[in-house]
């Protein structure tokens, strides 16, 4: 007993105590942010216990409502799992985020590319500065803008109209099949400029140098831009892919929210969109926790397994 | 890097060139055009809007969109709940980050490692949807103004900007505070503060442009009080009432406006709400950029 008084007299008098005391401002300064994390960004994943549960909410949310709602078990995967709508939503998830890692990924380094390209001056600046400008405004606005140019009595139609290529108008955002694409679309019209920024500050950082000997040994301007820009680039390329691939069950759900409508479900809906309008909804927030956990555990063996991909390669990964 | 003069270049370059100029013209009338289609066809006059083909100027110029517009409470309510959180949020958003990356960058904290990871982690981990929401009904936010600025507090990605920012600062400077007998305190407000301010300002944009910009989290935690819906949370329920030709509250109300088409005032409504991004943008979009190299070098 009295050894281990002397033990914690020591402890908050030693060099440990010395240097709680010493560091009491930083301590003061950082422990609030370290309880807001955990809070808002760790606490969450305690409610993953919702899923093998049948949780309802009544009144307040509170831990002991956590710990009072009915145990199932594994009941809601099963469900999950035999759901068909699940595999729709599935579906459509990785088909629009595949669709986004490829030819939206490809995209901003072909503009990249073209940028570098040109030849410096006014115009390119102004290129460059509207380029990002489509990535500043909501995603509330932007759908906004792209229901209406691409409505039936909407520009897109009457230009097409126009020249003769169609007869009647198309209704692009009533057209499940077409779905896809928009979402595509969009997301490189919003988000092309500003992507591509990254890949340009890394062909600014290759070395001149490499461009001259390219240049003495005969190569013109696209031999230069394969052999030399693109692989100076290369490490940066496959950084964003391993995070794109992390990404991959995360497609968003803001633009098919805001894009889609109930008649186009089958195209529309992706995990996000029916965890909200099922999970939250109709109330059956433990069966949509399944569905988030589901996301999850997916897109961190993506991650994982392209970053192991890319440490194999040679490349390092980024985690 | 010197550029001879466009005559000087041989043929095949010429052509290069002006290949690539129309493809850029292309993709700036790509990038433009809806942008200027909708501010022309919201100050344009609405029955003749009606006919169709309203190109990047408006033919007969009116306020009249504009004036309706005002006349719904629900507008004026998301201008100001809108403007308060982006205000509110982008200060004490900042203040919070800027605090963090301070003691993160401190290479003798004892907790350094442990906070920054934490942190970190943060963008690779998320607990979904739904759990986030209970949690937030758990601490009481939902239906209360605050929902818009606490949880969203501080960003790993903007902590990690300041941090690198601080990291290139000369450490003798603080060196040299703490002999003259500073505290951590005083040297993290005279100190550190004065030097980050080019990184804060690009933080700050940041911040404000998520906040304006946010509508999410008037739809998940107060999506039926009238008294804190946000600007970008009203256009939305405009245009999804357009969408559906159902009546959401106000947003069926603004329908019904007279002697002007729910089309034009749509437009309006959207220009309102891209409007103090579009006033700042030219003046503030190289912080954008040098934020974005900024953080992308340290990842």
């Amino acid at each position: 007993m009295e050894s281990f008084k002397l033990e914690s007299l020591r402890f908050f008098q030693g060099k440990r105590g010395k240097r709680i005391y010493q560091q009491r401002y930083l301590l003061l300064m950082s422990i609030p942010f370290a309880a807001w994390c955990f809070a808002f960004m760790y606490l969450p994943l305690f409610g993953w216990i919702m899923a093998f549960q049948n949780f309802r909410l009544m009144g307040r949310v509170t831990l002991r409502s956590f710990w009072e709602a009915e145990w199932i078990g594994l009941a809601n995967f099963r469900e999950l799992f035999a759901d068909e709508r699940f595999y729709t939503a599935l579906r459509n998830t990785l088909g629009m985020s595949f669709l986004g890692i490829t030819i939206g990924f490809v995209v901003p380094i072909i503009f990249a590319l073209l940028i570098n390209e040109m030849r410096v001056g006014l115009f390119k600046r102004f290129v460059q500065t509207v380029s990002y400008m489509p990535h500043f405004i909501s995603w509330v606005v932007a759908a906004g803008m792209i229901t209406f140019m691409l409505a039936t009595t909407g520009p897109l139609n009457s230009v097409l109209i126009a020249v003769g290529l169609i007869d009647r108008p198309i209704a692009f955002l009533s057209t499940g099949e077409m779905f896809w694409g928009i979402i595509t679309g969009s997301e490189i019209w919003k988000s092309t400029g500003w992507n591509a920024i990254i890949f340009l500050a890394a062909i600014s950082g290759i070395d001149l140098q490499l461009y001259e000997a390219a240049e003495a040994d005969g190569a013109g301007r696209f031999k230069k831009m394969w052999h030399v820009t693109l692989p100076g680039i290369s490490n940066v390329i496959i950084v964003i892919l391993i995070m794109n691939i992390g990404w991959l069950m995360n497609v968003g759900f803001e633009r098919q929210m805001l894009l889609g409508n109930p008649a186009i479900r089958e195209w529309a809906e992706v995990l996000d969109v029916y965890i909200l309008r099922f999970g939250i909804g109709t109330g059956r927030f433990s069966y949509g926790t399944a569905i988030g956990i589901f996301r999850s555990v997916v897109s961190i063996m993506l991650l994982l397994a392209a970053n192991g991909i890319a440490r194999k390669t040679g490349r390092g990964g980024v985690i | 890097m010197t550029q001879k003069s466009f005559k000087r270049l041989d043929s095949r370059d010429k052509i290069f060139h002006i290949i690539l100029f129309l493809i850029m013209l292309w993709v700036l009338f790509i990038t433009l055009f809806p942008f200027l289609n909708v501010l022309a066809i919201s100050f344009n006059d609405s029955a003749d809007t009606a006919r169709g083909g309203v190109g990047i100027f408006p033919r007969v110029f009116t306020l009249e969109n504009y004036t309706q517009l005002a006349r719904f409470p629900a507008m004026w309510t998301g201008l100001y709940i809108s403007l308060a959180r982006t205000i509110i949020g982008t200060a004490l958003g900042l203040f919070c980050t800027s605090m963090l990356a301070y003691v993160i960058s401190r290479q003798d904290f004892m907790f350094r490692k442990a906070i920054t990871t934490m942190f970190i982690l943060t963008m690779y981990v998320s607990g979904g949807l739904i759990p986030h929401f209970m949690v937030i009904r758990m601490f009481g936010l939902n239906n209360t103004f605050w929902v818009y600025i606490i949880p969203t507090l501080i960003s790993a990605w903007n902590l990690i900007i300041i941090r690198s920012f601080i990291d290139s600062l000369p450490y003798s400077l603080q060196e040299s505070a703490f002999i003259d007998g500073a505290n951590d305190l005083t040297i993290f407000f005279k100190i550190i503060l004065p030097l980050c301010l080019p990184v804060l300002m690009t933080v700050a944009l940041f911040i404000a442009v998520f906040q304006w910009n946010s509508w999410f989290d008037t739809y998940l935690f107060a999506p039926f009080n009238e008294s804190i819906t946000t600007l970008q949370f009203e256009l939305m329920k405009i245009l999804e009432g357009a969408a559906t030709g159902g009546q959401l509250g106000d947003a069926g109300n603004i329908q019904m406006a007279h002697n002007v088409s729910p089309l034009s005032l749509r437009m309006a409504a959207t220009v309102v709400t891209m409007l103090p991004m579009l006033l700042a943008y030219p003046f503030v979009q190289r912080f954008f950029v040098s934020g974005m190299t900024l953080g992308a070098v340290k990842e």
